[in-house]
């Protein structure tokens, strides 16, 4: 058996020191957790700051005087509406409207952008959008190489970060260039974890001085097992589990990121889903007695859970699945079958985790 | 967690289970999971227990523990009739982190054939397989 060569981090010798337990993920070497532990990580997060290295994820930038055009062709909300500065979530369609990755865009200046694409997903994103970028005035560069990414989350992740900035950071959905402990940095407010935070690309060798002065001051290292408990519990689709060219928005419950008359590619197929209404929903639950539900399980009368775990913060089981759309009312009970345990759990309002429901 | 560590009194099957035979209980044995075989699960979030009065065989899967990311299957050391549950890891599976020999303990099991456990391994034996 041959095993294809994974990539590295630029932190991967900080991960190892730090004691992480490190594991593939889109063909990256990625720490899943450390030390800690998974629980001491989600709570990290929840309650002060932890750090992500989500150096994996992939970056494209687009620029030309056509970039805002084209964009507007191939993604599916409204990217005029973006001012300079501003962050934009959108997806990647194909004709038929199935969904080839979803995606943040920042606008760095008026001809000038820059789009973060999951790491499983990249290179056939790129070369999807250069095949459609031959009749813009464009410029397509993959950028992934030149940046290392950190996800500092939390309450006091701001905090942190503000101690070694140069100026303000930048308010939620927004993005600007900073000095970070000397070094040139995008320090973009989003994040993956419902909680406030910044991320901040990095050139890849300024990225370990950075990491271990977020440490230093109190930043907990956090992994992929965290990042997926937090995320799950504000419902935040992962594509791969919630998300594949199966889906379109409309049954992922992300039309509120598709705008059908800026005619992007797959716009028709999105509006037809929207107009019929999805034969499916992608609903968000919780396990009413003991079990966890996992990817895959399925539900009995049609549907399947895509994602699945242990909520720390509410101690049960949750997780998305996709449901007929005449059940996926919240408050349904729904019969999910466990490798043949049938376990029962009641649909809830999205986000599952919010700081009032805390408990 | 707990530190790594395998008690000598207990007998061991290959699988990273373990068996305890009380002397004042004779042909009943507790049975639970090794230091190695939590460690390699990580965080348990979940204990799935088999019912009482319920069969199992030396070799085969008696209860399911789930970790945040994965679920594993539970081999039973030894054959018998499960006569009690530790009902408490239904609140606490992390002791099965914590106390992997004590707090941690999974099953009681009468056993259908004492002389079964001279198939076990000792202290010594299954360390020397990791």
């Amino acid at each position: 058996m041959t095993t294809p060569t994974l990539k590295r981090t630029p932190l991967f010798d900080a991960h190892v020191a730090a004691g992480a337990k490190l594991v593939p993920f889109g063909g990256w070497e990625m720490p899943v957790q450390y030390t800690e532990g998974v629980r001491a990580e989600h709570q990290a997060v929840r309650e002060r700051a932890g750090v992500f290295d989500v150096s994996h994820m992939g970056e494209v930038q687009c620029s030309g005087p056509g970039a805002e055009a084209f964009l507007q062709h191939v993604l599916s909300n409204d990217v005029a509406k973006m001012a300079i500065g501003g962050a934009q979530y959108s997806l990647l369609c194909n004709e038929d409207g199935g969904l080839l990755d979803d995606l943040f865009t920042y606008r760095l200046g008026p001809d000038r952008f820059l789009t973060v694409t999951n790491a499983s997903n990249h290179e056939s994103d790129f070369a999807w959008l250069r095949e459609r970028a031959a009749d813009h005035d464009v410029q397509l560069d993959d950028v992934a190489g030149a940046y290392a990414m950190l996800a500092v989350q939390g309450p006091r992740a701001r905090e942190l970060v503000q101690q070694i900035a140069d100026s303000p950071l930048p308010p939620r959905m927004q993005a600007a260039p900073r000095i970070i402990l000397g070094r040139e940095a995008l320090v973009c407010g989003t994040g993956y974890t419902g909680e406030d935070g910044v991320e901040l690309l990095l050139a890849p060798a300024d990225a370990p001085a950075v990491w271990e002065e977020l440490l230093r001051r109190g930043a907990l290292p956090c992994g992929l097992a965290a990042r997926d408990t937090l995320r799950l519990e504000v419902c935040y689709p992962l594509y791969g589990n919630d998300l594949s060219t199966d889906r379109n928005p409309i049954e992922a419950g992300l039309g509120w990121a598709c705008k059908e008359d800026t005619g992007f590619v797959g716009s028709e197929a999105v509006r037809r889903a929207r107009d019929d209404g999805p034969e499916q929903k992608l609903v968000a639950f919780k396990i009413t007695g003991p079990g966890i539900a996992r990817q895959g399980n399925p539900l009995i009368g049609g549907g399947e859970v895509t994602s699945g775990t242990m909520s720390p913060s509410l101690g049960v089981g949750i997780g998305l699945a996709y449901v007929p759309a005449e059940r996926a009312a919240v408050g349904e009970t729904l019969q999910i079958d466990v490798r043949g345990k049938t376990r029962t759990a009641v649909i809830a309002t999205k986000p599952l985790y919010t700081k009032e429901t805390d408990g | 967690m707990a530190e790594a560590g395998y008690p000598d009194e207990l007998l061991y099957h290959a699988e990273h289970d373990w068996a305890r035979l009380d002397p004042a209980h004779p042909g009943v044995a507790t049975f639970g999971v090794t230091w190695f075989a939590q460690d390699a699960l990580g965080e348990v979030v979940f204990f799935d227990p088999p019912a009482v009065g319920s069969s199992v065989a030396a070799g085969e899967f008696y209860a399911e523990v789930e970790s945040v990311k994965a679920v594993s299957e539970v081999v039973a050391p030894l054959s018998g009739e499960i006569v009690e549950v530790n009902t408490s890891l239904a609140d606490t599976p992390e002791a099965i982190n914590e106390d992997p020999y004590g707090e941690g303990w999974m099953v009681r099991v009468k056993l259908a054939d004492p002389g079964e456990a001279d198939s076990l391994m000792d202290r010594d034996t299954y360390v020397g397989t990791l």
